[in-house]
């Protein structure tokens, strides 16, 4: 059951996506995001929708998989539309006791499930194709000029990057401490609210326990090979633009281009 | 009074395909009081075996008995089997999470329904079993060395008073010293109560040692599932396995070639010295 969360995993395949620099594919995210919010019309959505299918082909990143992940946000969705749908303003359509269900509600609600669809396969795209590694180090790369400010971006960087890996573990680890306090007795399904908060404790506490261990083990062994933090830090395999990042960066100009356009019409 | 498991098969990730056999048509049955050990190279499915014991895994296809009783009808209570087959986890002290080392040991008999007083009575002779002083008893389970830490966490179990006793490597990253008290200990527990134990291992000289019969396992496969001396016999194809037999038998082996008459089934260190003596006088 807790092994089917989806999102934010990395899925293993050979496409030119998982090949482009991670910086390309932050990018070209974040623009796709941004082209979502240009207007609202049947075209422009439709024309980002294609553009997003022809991604996920180049991906190779199967269809079905990206669907299992969405059953997490599906809550979100059926909440959202539901708003939208009763409390629009506008033409009635049906009316249900208090609840009016307007032209215009249908309309926005519509819009709304296909945006949210759009924004959350399109994130995830990103996190499907690119390891938390390479993830990090292209925003470690993209935010470099913040250093100026005095942000610590490797540090931050780092942690993200640390943080990522550590939650496979700790899902691991839930598992292991939920079957062995089962297996003493322990009942996680039944009872209230308040019983069940309770039930949590044998279980959370023992996994506090293990992140504070796990998170000491990994600080002295970063220690004990003189890990010092961001600066005069050198790279096995830098991040260097190749001919098909370039390629990637018109290709995502061009669509960028072409969303305003039909925005306009 | 036994288990009987029947054919069990048990995958991962069914119906994408790519199915993972952990466990394959294993089949076996365990009386009571009986010492078993279990051993298997990493990922021969050993661990998945034990979760089966007491339902926290169900087999994919197979059934289990305990006492005669399906533990997979659904008219079955989960909750009782797993009063009668305790089961001790690997690393078992990081489950520990009470204020107090008492307070800890109590949780399972509290959640067996016991009243107050009961629970308190149980966990006591079980600390007591494990041979804790009782000077810690009211302690924080945190400020306990490795060794002892282990010893409540079995306690945990212990207090439940199982019919079977389960622990999966219970003497991993423990020293040599450690180790032989918690082994000593169960064998102890075994010979006095009758409680049916099953020791999952990798290490041949604890298991030659202690236990009465064992089971081998390779890639979800019962591989031999026997005495220990006719088990170790088969030393070289342990070996392929990636596993082997305890070292007095290797040697034993070696003077054999070298022209000295001894026995090839010895497995124990006491028993190869009484074995040379014989031939040396």
């Amino acid at each position: 059951m807790i092994r089917d969360i989806t999102i934010g995993q990395y899925y293993q395949t050979d496409s030119v996506i998982h090949k482009l620099d991670p910086r390309v594919k932050l990018a070209g995210t974040v623009i796709f995001l941004i082209s979502l919010f240009i207007g609202k019309s049947v075209p422009l959505y439709l024309f980002a929708a294609m553009f997003l299918a022809a991604m996920i082909k180049i991906s190779k990143v199967p269809f079905r998989f990206i669907v299992k992940g969405l059953k997490a946000v599906l809550f979100i969705l059926i909440f959202s539309a539901v708003f939208n749908l009763f409390l629009t303003p506008g033409t009635p359509v049906v009316t249900l006791w208090r609840l009016t269900i307007t032209w215009e509600g249908i309309v926005t609600a519509l819009y709304m499930i296909f945006r949210l669809l759009m924004l959350i396969i399109g994130s995830s795209l990103l996190t499907l194709t690119t390891t938390p590694n390479n993830l990090t180090d292209g925003l470690e790369k993209s935010l470099g000029f913040l250093k100026i400010f005095r942000v610590p971006v490797h540090e931050v960087a780092m942690m993200m990057s640390i943080a990522l890996r550590f939650i496979p573990i700790l899902i691991e680890e839930t598992d292991k401490i939920m079957k062995a306090q089962t297996a003493r007795g322990a009942d996680f399904d039944h009872g209230n609210i308040i019983q069940r908060a309770k039930a949590m404790v044998p279980l959370l506490v023992p996994l506090f326990i293990s992140a504070f261990r796990r998170a000491n083990d990994l600080a002295m062994a970063m220690e004990a090979r003189c890990y010092r933090g961001g600066s005069g830090r050198t790279k096995m395999k830098p991040l260097k633009y190749k001919k098909r990042d370039i390629m990637a960066y018109a290709i995502l100009f061009v669509y960028l281009a072409a969303m305003i356009c039909i925005s306009r019409i | 009074m036994s288990i009987i498991a029947d054919k069990i098969n048990y995958t991962y990730d069914k119906g994408s395909g790519q199915e993972t056999y952990a466990l394959k048509n294993v089949s076996f049955a365990i009386e009571d009081g009986e010492f078993i050990g279990l051993i298997g190279h990493t990922g021969s499915g050993k661990s998945t075996l034990i979760q089966h014991l007491n339902g926290l895994v169900k087999a994919t296809t197979g059934t289990i008995y305990y006492n005669g009783q399906d533990i997979y009808d659904p008219e079955y209570d989960m909750r009782t089997l797993r009063n009668h087959v305790g089961l001790v986890f690997q690393y078992p002290e990081h489950q520990l999470f009470e204020t107090d080392i008492f307070k800890d040991v109590c949780f399972g008999p509290l959640n067996q329904g016991l009243s107050k007083k009961d629970a308190e009575f149980r966990a006591f002779e079980a600390l007591r079993q494990v041979g804790l002083e009782e000077n810690l008893y009211y302690q924080s389970p945190f400020e306990l060395s490795g060794g002892q830490k282990r010893r409540v966490a079995i306690a945990g179990v212990l207090a439940m008073k199982p019919d079977v006793l389960i622990l999966d490597e219970p003497t991993a990253g423990l020293d040599p010293r450690g180790r032989d008290e918690i082994l000593d200990y169960l064998a102890k527990l075994h010979a006095d109560t009758g409680i049916t134990v099953i020791l999952v291992s990798h290490s041949m000289e604890d298991v030659a040692k202690y236990v009465g019969r064992i089971m081998v396992m390779n890639h979800g496969e019962l591989l031999y599932d026997d005495e220990p001396k006719k088990v170790f016999t088969h030393y070289k194809e342990l070996e392929a396995v990636g596993l082997a037999a305890p070292q007095v038998t290797y040697l034993m082996a070696e003077l054999r070639k070298r022209g000295m008459n001894v026995p090839l089934d010895v497995t124990t260190v006491e028993e190869a010295r009484e074995e040379l003596l014989k031939v040396i006088r």
